[in-house]
């Protein structure tokens, strides 16, 4: 009788679909998206949703993460990751269609703190004081800011200094929350994510030129149960109303191909 | 290799330390709950209960909300110099809050065991209430007390949620099963082999002992 259940539970749970049969239209787009891109994303599934009626499915995370799924074979149709080496691990093992691989957007680093921050704290050189003890950020060794973060203070030879002080989380959110609860100091995150707070403020920003390059690549994976609506969503996010919402945001779209 | 091993040994350690705190604070609740009738006494219960019930990430963001700098104890230790968020104090209070359940309601049963009588019996020969606890309640509820203690242990060791809220997942607060995580999600997966491998040892280690000292008393 418990064998028969058993039998029965296990038919229900099996995958549908097989590779014979045309795409699915009634199962929703998989998205895993690098968590800065949270509500300019959420945003642009509902207006994609309202326009091409096909529901998209949002999975937010560090995109080290993201791509951790991906590699051990989670279903999902379209990647957008925060940096480029995450996409070059996936290209590696052949999981993505390199022919739709696009550089869609760029970010800039800042420096946030609690919103009761002493008014005189406005730069990096601000957060050697002692009184900053610890920053969040996002895992130098994984996560995209965390890498973005580490290639700066590199550079401007300050890595050393703040090395003890860091706090790495997995994803640059995860940093948001911690200054915005007053958990850490001080964190390095992205302008959008800074901008999409009302709890943090700003306190210096990394010039454009002056920080590392951030690429923002998004590309329809091989295990892709929706190649081809895939295909259109990441056509729809290079569209004009899409540079828009990422613009307000706060982003930078960019227009070259990888 | 040898980032294993002091991850390993200071997972061991912290669980240990857990272990003592949760002992005198555990044994007493266990012994109010099991002895003493007052009001609130099922307040008490589910409270001690709560972390049992609760998932384990609810259970960390409630220590975050006390403990944190900004929550009342938090901000109190910290005008004290003692900073509990992201140092190991926050595995330590972790495990505590996740193990202390299992060794209360463990030494309660050993403490409702313990035939009544006997404590009445010393009081009529003039002990007093804290000498007979100490005398005969106490070592005759040990093997419940003992069963508890090795169920906080192995409790903590295994520790995760709210460890990983609490503490973060610094390179110097970093747990067995953290650091487990952290390798899986950055594709570190000989080290996370690694790291289970050890995880399992050890827990395989503390089952032995238990088995152990269970048959023996």
């Amino acid at each position: 009788m418990s064998l028969l259940l058993l039998i029965l539970m296990l038919a229900a749970c099996a995958p549908e679909g097989d590779l014979s049969r045309p795409e699915n239209l009634d199962s929703p787009l998989v998205v895993s998206a690098g968590s800065s891109l949270m509500e300019v994303m959420e945003r642009l599934a509902l207006r994609y949703e309202r326009d091409a009626g096909r529901v998209v499915e949002l999975n937010l995370s560090g995109s080290s993460t993201l791509a951790a799924q991906i590699l051990a074979g989670a279903p999902v149709d379209l990647f957008l990751s925060a940096d480029e080496f995450q996409m070059d691990r996936l290209a590696a093992e052949g999981l993505i269609r390199i022919e739709t691989r696009i550089n869609l957007l760029s970010n800039q680093l800042v420096g946030v703190a609690p919103i009761d921050t002493a008014a005189g704290v406005n730069s990096l050189e601000s957060l050697l004081d002692p009184a900053f003890r610890r920053i969040a950020v996002g895992d130098p060794s994984a996560v995209p800011v965390g890498v973005y973060t580490r290639a700066y203070l590199e550079s401007v030879g300050l890595w050393d200094v703040f090395q003890k002080r860091l706090v790495p989380t997995r994803s640059v959110r995860a940093a948001l929350a911690m200054v915005e609860v007053g958990a850490v100091d001080a964190g390095i995150i992205y302008r959008t994510d800074a901008l999409s707070s009302s709890r943090v403020k700003q306190i210096f920003e990394v010039p454009v030129g002056e920080g590392p390059t951030i690429i923002y690549p998004a590309a329809v994976t091989t295990q892709a149960t929706h190649p081809q609506a895939a295909r259109r969503l990441l056509a729809f996010l290079q569209g004009p109303g899409a540079r828009t919402i990422f613009e307000s945001a706060g982003f930078i779209v960019l227009d070259s191909p990888p | 290799m040898s980032q294993v091993f002091s991850i390993a040994s200071f997972t061991v350690a912290m669980a240990a330390m857990a272990t003592l705190v949760m002992l005198p604070l555990g044994v007493s609740v266990a012994w109010l709950l099991a002895r003493r009738r007052f009001p609130g006494r099922v307040v008490l219960e589910t409270l001690v209960s709560l972390p049992l019930v609760l998932p384990p990430v609810a259970t960390g963001l409630i220590l975050i909300v006390l403990f944190g700098r900004r929550g009342p104890i938090g901000a109190a230790l910290e005008r004290i110099g003692v900073e509990v968020m992201f140092t190991w104090r926050a595995v330590v209070v972790a495990m505590v809050a996740m193990g202390l359940p299992l060794l209360v309601r463990a030494a309660r049963a050993g403490f409702e065991e313990v035939d009544r009588r006997y404590e009445q019996i010393a009081a009529t020969l003039g002990a007093s209430p804290a000498r007979i606890f100490f005398t005969v309640s106490l070592p005759l509820a040990r093997r419940g007390i003992l069963a508890g203690s090795l169920l906080g242990f192995s409790r903590a060791l295994g520790e995760f949620g709210a460890t990983i809220m609490l503490a973060g997942a610094l390179p110097g607060t970093r747990t067995i099963a953290v650091a487990i995580y952290t390798y899986t999600e950055t594709g570190q997966e000989a080290a996370a082999t690694v790291m289970l491998t050890v995880s399992a040892t050890i827990a395989f280690g503390t089952l032995l002992v238990s088995n152990r000292l269970a048959s023996d008393s």
